[in-house]
């Protein structure tokens, strides 16, 4: 009785979360323009998708936008976690405060507190808003969570480890990098994951940052949204959710391997 | 390996790409045009008063609404298996992953007039006139519901799952029944996924722009919208946007403060 109530609960829960987005996947294939009347079988939205330039553009944008953000997230957050790991509790908490700001304030706010910043930039400099403000923005958001990811890591390293390097005639350099570096790995790799999610599912932030010169993949869905919109974000809904999905499930299979070859042991 | 040096890079950004920029709110809200000081805006806020009230009650609403149906989920998924667990939590992530404009976007889709929802109803007979479903503040609630449940139920998830199954056994051997042990046991253990939970939804919620325009129609402007108007908008208005941040900016962290003043780890 009480497995039966939670299973039909859960189905209950999951058709609501996945319902709407089955229906925009159907609508990608419709024929004519309509999404809530369906007619006909048709593949001709996802040929108009891959001939938006502009959808392409921005697609192109964001990709490159998280990987360069997020590789010089990792690389500064990295480094500060390490410089706050040997602070004393109090500069560490101040520090910590500052860093979570972005995280914790409402992402309009920490939007428009930049984009006064760049306008300011701009004005003194004459540098219009473009990529580098969105780059900027970008890395900002991600750091806290680099720093996240890191830090706990750090706390786990046997501090004999470095010492005994020492004693084995490693330099201070090459004990850290040597040692260190690949004892707090897991967590490097995490950070810098989480940082290329965040960055490619950004749109408040890129949307505030970017000018008009710009434009990140979601802040092009957004414009469209403004106007009729047209099918092929239907078929782009289709191919990112494919595309996620796929993701998923290989990083999952992969852990569950993982997971099981551990048990065994 | 302690070097304190190494954190300079990361200060200097902090500095200069968070407190400056939040320094430059505060310049904009005090100041007007001329760049004098002025409590103008301040006086302003009261004229805003609804629509900071409408942001607060239909967050409230769609927090609610996003505990109560996830925390049941997180509860029954914690109880699985490990892998119909990894499966579940999975399937719960996907949707999390799609960007949230496309999410809002498919409810645009199923609220219109000419909608599936109203399309269906109709067919079947249950009405004659299309049901006004978009452009309320129900639409919005839902959007929201839909946008943000799964940050309630992973963080519930995530502390459910660490809760012994013995305990509650015990608790059932005890003589406790469901009830009790739910208010005993599984409510007092999981009050900080509660916490979590509730931050996640919360703060996104109150402070959207996209979903109340797209849900809610101009009728039902968020305090979100109001500062999306104010500068992206055709006639921006520094100021009055960054008075009105300042304010969201407050409301939040107090919000914040009151909920985690227990658990100073949060904050590391």
């Amino acid at each position: 009785m009480k497995k039966a109530f939670s299973k039909i609960y859960l189905s209950l829960v999951y058709l609501f979360l996945y319902a709407p987005i089955i229906v925009l996947i159907v609508f990608s294939f419709n024929e004519s323009k309509s999404k809530s009347h369906f007619s006909g079988f048709s593949l001709k939205w996802y040929i108009e998708l891959f001939e938006d330039e502009l959808i392409m553009t921005s697609l192109f944008n964001t990709l490159i936008l998280a990987l360069v953000s997020s590789v010089i997230a990792t690389l500064i957050g990295t480094m500060a976690a390490i410089g706050i790991y040997s602070m004393k509790k109090k500069s560490r908490s101040a520090i910590m405060w500052v860093t979570n700001l972005p995280m914790v304030n409402p992402e309009v706010v920490t939007g428009i507190s930049m984009m006064l910043l760049f306008v300011a930039f701009s004005s003194i400099f004459g540098i219009q808003q473009g990529f580098y403000s969105v780059l900027i923005a970008h890395i900002t958001f991600n750091l806290p969570y680099v720093i996240l990811n890191v830090l706990p890591k750090l706390y786990q390293v046997n501090n004999n480890l470095f010492e005994a390097a020492l004693d084995l005639g490693c330099t201070p350099r090459q004990a850290f990098f040597k040692v260190i570096i690949p004892e707090i790995m897991p967590g490097i790799f995490s950070g810098f994951l989480m940082a290329v999610t965040l960055s490619l599912d950004d749109f408040i932030i890129s949307y505030f940052t970017s000018g008009s010169d710009f434009q990140t993949l979601p802040v092009t869905i957004y414009s469209m949204l403004r106007k009729q919109v047209p099918p092929s974000l239907n078929a782009l809904s289709a191919l990112l959710f494919v595309a996620v999905l796929a993701i998923l499930l290989i990083s999952n299979i992969t852990a569950i391997r993982k997971e099981k070859a551990e048990m065994k042991r | 390996m302690k070097n304190r040096a190494l954190a300079i890079p990361h200060i200097v950004w902090a500095l200069v790409f968070i407190v400056i920029p939040i320094c430059f709110v505060l310049y904009f809200a005090f100041t007007d045009d001329s760049g004098a000081f002025t409590l103008m805006w301040v006086g302003q806020i009261g004229k805003y008063w609804g629509v900071f009230a409408r942001s607060l009650k239909l967050a409230l609403i769609a927090t609610v609404i996003c505990l109560l149906v996830g925390y049941p989920m997180a509860y029954i998924i914690s109880r699985c298996n490990w892998l119909t667990q990894r499966t579940l939590t999975m399937l719960i992530m996907l949707p999390m992953w799609m960007n949230f404009l496309l999410r809002t976007y498919a409810w645009m889709t199923l609220l219109e007039r000419n909608g599936i929802i109203n399309n269906f109803l109709e067919s079947i007979g249950l009405i004659s006139e299309p049901l006004k479903m978009i452009n309320t503040e129900g639409a919005v609630v839902i959007g929201m519901v839909y946008n943000f449940l799964p940050f309630m139920i992973l963080p519930l998830y995530n502390i459910m799952v660490k809760i012994d199954n013995s305990l509650i056994e015990a608790a059932q051997d005890l003589g406790c029944s469901f009830p009790s042990v739910l208010r005993r046991v599984l409510f007092p253990l999981s009050v900080p996924g509660i916490i979590n939970g509730i931050t996640m939804v919360f703060v996104p919620a109150a402070s959207t722009f996209v979903i109340s325009q797209k849900l809610g129609g101009a009728k039902n402007m968020l305090i979100g919208d109001l500062i999306d108007t104010y500068f992206m908008g055709g006639e921006p208005n520094f100021h009055v946007g960054s008075m009105l941040s300042l304010v969201l900016m407050l409301i939040i962290l107090i919000c914040m403060a009151f909920m985690n003043q227990d658990d100073e780890e949060v904050m590391l």
